[in-house]
């Protein structure tokens, strides 16, 4: 009885916090299971070979998978992720348990708004994608559910507000400790980030339901970029956390810098929102200054990331070196390659590197016409949340889930052998879909496989399509390694507590933020926060005020 | 220790400052060759009703008009597919687009230019282009719109 362990309460009785902390993240990966399923479909379609036809009668059509697969792995898991991590570290940091009747809540909610949006996603009511773009028109049931889901975000927000409070009036005058600041400098962020999202929740809701005939699809599409390009901010940060304050542990050395890290936060929730017209460069109806504005505030907030790449390297060599390793790259050598959760990092951060470059071009408002839409624009977010974001989520789930069930982790060679598959066939499909899309302008999300003419259109890019076939193919092991791994590990009987990390590896610090002028500034959280308000209602006040009061409503539609 | 410490602050302010000016340098650029390069960003013409696209005014009669030397092209993209089913236009003259759906958002790329336009119901996009090689240039739908949208492809010739 294999369940019945996983809802053994004895186990939990000190520690309530860890229990759902592993709902969470257990129901993140569930809807990670599912979502990544699709994912080998969405590949071999761009190999010009269409699965899709195995999975009938279960699965409609391509769109139907693709939703599934976007909203799944980009809005349910990560969320549920972020809602584990940046409420479990600093109750572990601070040693506080967060209010675990409204903890619980959350998860409720979570579940329950997903289960609802779940109903007319699997009957092909919703085929929308992740973007749900109006006037394309989904059943009611699907915007509920989402908003219900995102909502319970905001219960997550209070958890962590309302445990550095009764922190800071046990301990005044003191710095915060560095995980709960980045967790409250997060969730600061995604509140301010999610208000384009709920408001248009809101009026899709209004509309589904026949109480407003249209909505204005260029509203809809600024409020839904308002929130959609923070939200990748919202997915990246909870895998910077992680490898700020436990990668450096994990590798055997320390953290370089405490105040830089602090720094690159308050950089993030400052930078993070007044950016989303980069999404809209290709659009009519906002003036070019605008997105020229856009344009300069979405390069400044690659400046917390070109610090991060700084400062984890440098703490990575300051562990290589510990290890023993020499010279210029030996550090390199005697990280521990063999330990699945660095490992996952390493590789992670590799990615990341093409990745954020390929940022630099979408963010071009130039050079974003020869990309836009194209499948260049997959390619590079599948390096990005694909592979650093996932990566850092599995490889942490390899000792998290030992942590706070007491299993230790099992077939750890699978563990290690599912980071290095997965790593590859994202490098292999990335590069193919940057290349696709930059020089035979192949649209992103088409079911072209199923489409003579689209093959014909793009037969020259013959070779680059093979290389998704093997992708796809590579990663499905990857997918089988990895779900096999997390989810016998949590089932299994097995319980010794003494071969599992008894602690979250928080990491030592080299420069510490006690006597920094630095740490002192970004202390003043509010002040911060405050400041990105202002941000966002100069770069978004005059467009959305605008738009707000020059509505022009379009009926839905459903054409799929 | 400290002084490792105080090795990585000096490389650490180091990569700062050059991250900045990097960002710097990107920035300038952009605006720069935006000016001078030709700019070929989609811009708004005016709003329309959605849903009299097909019935009233300029759209209701998708076509091309030569002024001139020039073009102006009035273009539906409708789903699945584009409106007028072939456009010809003579290499060298500047074509001006105006393009808008009566449906759903769509997209106007046209491969091997600079063409990539967010065609949104209820708002007229408007962009300029200069062809200077003759052949055919593929039209390509790259927005969701449907379950037909991977067969929303059109050309346009241009003519020696």
């Amino acid at each position: 009885m294999a369940v019945k362990t996983l809802f053994n309460y004895d186990a939990y009785a000190s520690a309530p916090e860890k229990k759902y902390a592993l709902y969470m993240m257990m129901l993140g990966f569930a809807a990670l299971a599912l979502g990544t399923f699709f994912g080998p479909f969405q590949a071999m379609n761009y190999g010009g070979l269409d699965l899709y036809p195995l999975l009938k009668p279960v699965f409609q059509n391509y769109y139907q998978g693709l939703t599934l697969h976007g909203v799944l792995n980009a809005i349910v898991f990560t969320q549920l992720f972020a809602q584990t991590i940046m409420v479990y570290l600093p109750a572990r940091e601070l040693g506080l348990r967060p209010n675990m009747t409204l903890a619980w809540v959350s998860f409720w909610m979570a579940l329950g708004g997903l289960l609802l949006a779940a109903v007319p996603l699997l009957l092909n009511e919703a085929s929308v994608l992740y973007t749900f773009y109006a006037p394309l028109q989904a059943h009611w049931a699907f915007y509920l559910g989402a908003a219900i889901f995102v909502l319970s975000s905001y219960l997550s927000i209070y958890l962590v507000l309302d445990m550095w409070a009764r922190w800071r009036r046990a301990n005044p005058g003191k710095i915060t400790p560095l995980a709960t600041f980045m967790a409250v400098t997060f969730w600061l962020m995604w509140f301010l980030a999610s208000l384009g999202l709920v408001v248009e929740a809101l009026f899709l809701i209004a509309w589904s339901f026949g109480l407003v005939a249209g909505v204005d699809p260029l509203l809809m599409r600024t409020l839904f970029w308002y929130t959609g390009h923070p939200i990748v901010y919202f997915w990246l940060l909870p895998a910077y956390t992680l490898a700020y304050v436990t990668l450096p542990r994990l590798a055997g050395g320390k953290l370089v810098s405490d105040p830089l890290a602090r720094l690159v936060f308050i950089l993030f929730l400052l930078f993070s929102v007044p950016v989303g017209f980069h999404h809209q460069f290709a659009d009519p109806g906002i003036a070019p200054y605008w997105k020229m504005i856009h344009t300069v505030l979405t390069m400044l907030v690659a400046v917390p990331s070109l610090i991060t790449a700084f400062t984890i390297a440098a703490s990575l060599e300051v562990a290589g070196r510990a290890n023993g390793g020499k010279g210029l790259l030996g550090w390199i050598g005697a990280l521990p390659w063999n330990n699945p959760t660095v490992l996952a990092f390493l590789l992670g951060f590799l990615a990341f590197i093409p990745g954020g470059a390929g940022g630099m071009v979408n963010a071009s408002f130039n050079l974003n016409q020869n990309v836009h839409n194209t499948v260049w624009i997959p390619g590079h977010f599948h390096l990005q949340v694909g592979t650093l974001v996932t990566m850092a989520a599995m490889g942490t789930a390899f000792w998290l889930i030992p942590h706070l069930t007491g299993k230790p982790l099992v077939a750890r060679g699978m563990a290690v052998a599912s980071q290095w598959l997965w790593f590859l066939g994202m490098f292999i499909m990335t590069f193919a879909l940057h290349w696709m899309g930059f020089l035979y302008a192949i649209p992103r999300r088409a079911h072209i496989s199923a489409s003579p003419i689209a093959m014909e259109a793009y037969k020259e890019s013959a070779a680059w399509m093979a290389l998704n076939i093997v992708a796809g193919v590579i990663l499905f092991i990857a997918a089988l390694l990895f779900f096999y791994v997390i989810f016998a590990t949590a089932l299994q009987n097995r319980r010794e507590p003494g071969q599992v990390l008894p602690e979250v590896p928080f990491t030592e610090v080299m420069s510490k933020p006690e006597g920094s002028g630095l740490a002192q500034l970004t202390e003043r959280v509010w002040f911060w926060f405050g400041l990105a308000v202002v941000l966002v209602v100069l770069a978004y006040g005059p467009v959305l005020f605008q738009m707000f009061t020059n509505m022009n409503p379009v009926p839905g539609q459903r054409l799929w | 220790m400290e002084h490792q410490e105080h090795v990585i602050e000096r490389y650490e302010r180091a990569w700062i400052f050059f991250g900045l000016a990097m960002i710097a340098v990107f920035i300038i650029l952009v605006g720069y060759l935006m000016l001078t390069m030709g700019n070929t960003n989609p811009v708004g013409a005016g709003r329309i009703d959605a849903t009299k696209v097909r019935t009233e005014g300029d759209f209701a009669n998708p076509r091309v008009e030569q002024i001139g030397n020039e073009y102006v092209a009035y273009v539906q993209a409708f789903a699945f597919g584009y409106l007028p089913a072939e456009m010809r236009f003579k290499v060298g003259r500047k074509v001006t687009f105006y393009i808008t759906s009566p449906d759903v958002q769509h997209s106007f790329h046209v491969h091997n230019t600079n063409i990539n336009v967010q065609v949104i119901p209820g708002e007229i996009a408007k962009v300029s282009y200069t062809f200077t090689r003759p052949g055919e240039y593929p039209i390509i739908c790259n927005e969701y719109c449907g379950i037909g949208h991977a067969n929303m492809i059109s050309k346009l010739i241009v003519e020696p």
